[in-house]
């Protein structure tokens, strides 16, 4: 046959790198990481404890509330939707699981599963209404966040519930059971490990990109993206609760406003680790890079006994530089 | 259809946010026990306007179908350098609140330069840009107080003639002074044009780079306004990170509440403005009805839910599930 077949189609203009390849190497992990190295470096010029492997370890403890929130959150910020309601949410967690260790010791060994269990009624719900209702997440999330607030208000107004941790929390958040490594590294690991394999070796996962890139397309494909979408919150919610429990370990108690300082580090650490805010783009290992990084900062922030002014302008100004190294968008009709 | 059908049609959302503030504050005024008096009304102007300003803000933001989590940072950053400059001499005054205007413009210039050129999503170069407003109205008011020229102060949020509050006054003169000239001008239809259909936009020719940049640097602006407000009814500024935090997030339920769409391209800052009263006038409601302080998070909480989802009635009218997921 001599008639030429139709044309080949012009190479797209992204690189034609395959997948495995651009899994490997991400240009915006491998900042990340080597923006971690520097932070490192830097700080080990005012004192060396910061290269001692305690510091580092208990840095890791510190960082790994941080971590669990930030994974829930990397999924749903996959999707190209974002959760507001991380700050009560992560309070729900702890003043659930620690108002359960209130009912005899049954009540305490189920502490920490009735906290996430909320967490997650919490998350469905949030799900619910951006999936199936159709409202942009910021503004249902935000919602939701303020009637969780309400809820937690009216639980412990005027009276004083049963409010410390089980000694199960505390464990999980300040110990040492195996080895050097504090407990809450092990939880993080354990939590990590399993969202990555669920991002990247799952029909789930796969559904999650799908979504988060276009999700007609996804829909079209046969994805349930309604279902993806309910249980990328509904974890979310979870794993927020869980990190709440683990914080009224670490602090003994659960409180109001304990989740209030967690949702933008969580946001920062998710699209420092290259996530793209806009969904569908990002890996795990990112993530964990940009937690890293995150509570590394604010670490070496404080130990250098910055002011509080001075730590909130050098903190910013260090996540804007870094997205403008890494972080930036296609042109305009590029 | 005509003109005015059309018209009206465009302005629905915004006519209704206004129905509903007439009726909430009614349903107030007739059950607080000072009834519809000067003072309750001035009191309650005092309250919302503060919202209001930070509303328009967002709204000039949310219309490119970007958003700006920074107006709180801006508004607290504009509240403190206010109760350190706005003082002495009438001319030193004058210079004062002219340094918080362009300052807060200067902010919003900051974000906008960031979203252009940096081509940062709005949403995280937001977060840390207010990160450092923060950490500069900390610096200058590490502790809660200051001093604000008292005559200006009262001038502002007094009485004039009949009983009008003269901050609801002040709003309007703005909204006069900015908004309709804005939306009348080439570069206000380029704003709703970027956040409806930006490819579209930029092929028509709009100016999109100098819509984004001036609707970042409005909402600065307007966020100082109501930050040097809230110097005017303190007489203090004070660097709460709790008050940023909750103005950045009220200011989004005000402007759905009053029919801006966060997805971009469609509202107006009035329907903002009544967005914001309505969220005020709401929680004032539980007062006059006697409820328990601790139900009001939840109450509003429930509230903010149940207007976004009133939205969702559109879903019962799709014709193609395809159109659930928009483009």
């Amino acid at each position: 046959m001599t008639v030429p077949t139709t044309p080949v189609a012009p190479a797209p203009a992204s690189p034609p790198m395959s997948a495995p390849a651009r899994r490997r190497f991400d240009p915006a992990v491998a900042t990340a990481f080597g923006c971690i190295v520097a932070l490192l470096l830097l700080g080990s010029l005012y004192s060396t404890r910061f290269l001692s492997p305690d510091y580092l370890l208990q840095q890791l403890q510190v960082g790994s509330f941080l971590a669990l929130v930030a994974t829930g959150l990397m999924v749903v910020v996959l999707l190209g939707q974002i959760d507001l309601s991380v700050p009560w949410i992560v309070t729900v967690g702890g003043m659930m699981a620690t108002a359960a260790a209130g009912h005899g010791p049954l009540g305490a060994a189920l502490a920490i599963p009735f906290g996430v269990l909320c967490g997650v009624a919490f998350g469905l719900f949030n799900g619910l209404g951006v999936a199936y209702l159709r409202v942009p997440s910021m503004i249902f999330t935000l919602g939701v966040d303020a009637v969780a607030q309400g809820l937690m208000v009216l639980k412990t107004g005027g009276s004083a519930p049963q409010d410390m941790a089980t000694p199960l929390m505390r464990d999980l958040a300040t110990g040492r059971a195996l080895g050097p490594v504090p407990n809450a590294v092990w939880v993080w690991l354990l939590v990590g490990t399993a969202t990555s394999f669920l991002l990247s070796r799952t029909t789930y996962g796969r559904a999650v990109y799908a979504v988060g890139n276009r999700e007609a397309a996804a829909y079209l494909s046969g994805v349930r993206t309604r279902r993806v979408t309910l249980a990328a919150f509904a974890l979310s919610g979870g794993l927020s609760a869980l990190s709440g429990a683990l914080l009224a370990g670490y602090s003994g108690k659960a409180y109001q406003g304990m989740g209030d300082g967690y949702l933008l580090p969580a946001i920062a650490a998710v699209v420092l680790g290259g996530t793209s805010i806009l969904g569908g783009r990002g890996t795990y290992l990112g993530t964990t890079a940009g937690v890293i990084l995150i509570t590394l900062l604010q670490s070496i922030l404080s130990v250098v006994q910055m002011p509080d002014a001075g730590r909130q302008v050098i903190y910013g100004a260090v996540i804007l530089a870094m997205l403008l190294l890494y972080g930036r968008g296609a042109k305009i009709g590029a | 259809m005509n003109d005015l059908a059309f018209r009206l049609r465009d302005a629905r959302a915004t006519l209704s946010a206004v129905a509903v503030f007439v009726a909430l504050f009614a349903l107030y005024t007739l059950n607080h026990p000072a009834g519809f008096s000067a003072n309750v009304v001035q009191t309650a102007a005092n309250k919302g306007v503060l919202l209001a300003f930070v509303a328009v803000g967002q709204t000039f933001v949310v219309l490119t179908a970007g958003i700006d989590l920074s107006v709180g940072a801006v508004f607290i950053l504009a509240n403190c350098l206010a109760s350190v400059v706005v003082t002495g001499s009438p001319g030193a005054v004058a210079l004062g609140v002219a340094a918080v205007l362009g300052t807060g413009l200067a902010c919003g210039l900051a974000n906008g330069a960031l979203v252009v050129y940096g081509r940062l999503q709005p949403i995280v170069a937001t977060i840390a840009s207010g990160a450092i407003y923060f950490g500069l109205a900390l610096a200058l008011r590490p502790e809660p107080g200051g001093d604000v020229d008292s005559t200006l102060a009262d001038a502002v949020t007094g009485q004039l003639a009949f009983g009008v509050p003269a901050s609801a006054v002040v709003l309007l003169a703005v909204m006069l002074l900015v908004w309709v000239p804005f939306r009348r001008s080439l570069i206000g239809r380029a704003v709703y044009a970027v956040g409806s259909a930006e490819a579209s936009a930029y092929l028509s020719g709009l100016p999109i780079r100098r819509a984004r940049l001036l609707a970042y640097a409005s909402a600065g602006l307007f966020s100082a306004m109501g930050g040097l407000m809230l110097a005017f009814f303190t007489y203090s500024g004070e660097a709460s990170a709790s008050n940023a935090s909750t103005y950045t997030l009220d200011s989004i339920a005000a402007i759905v509440i009053g029919g801006v769409s966060l997805f971009g391209g469609a509202g107006s800052a009035v329907g903002a403005v009544f967005g914001a009263l309505i969220f005020r006038t709401i929680n004032d409601l539980l007062f006059v009805f006697d409820l328990d302080p601790l139900w009001q998070p939840l109450f509003l909480g429930l509230v903010l839910l149940g207007a976004v989802s009133l939205g969702s009635a559109r879903l019962l009218r799709l014709k193609n599930r395809l159109e659930l997921f928009g483009s």
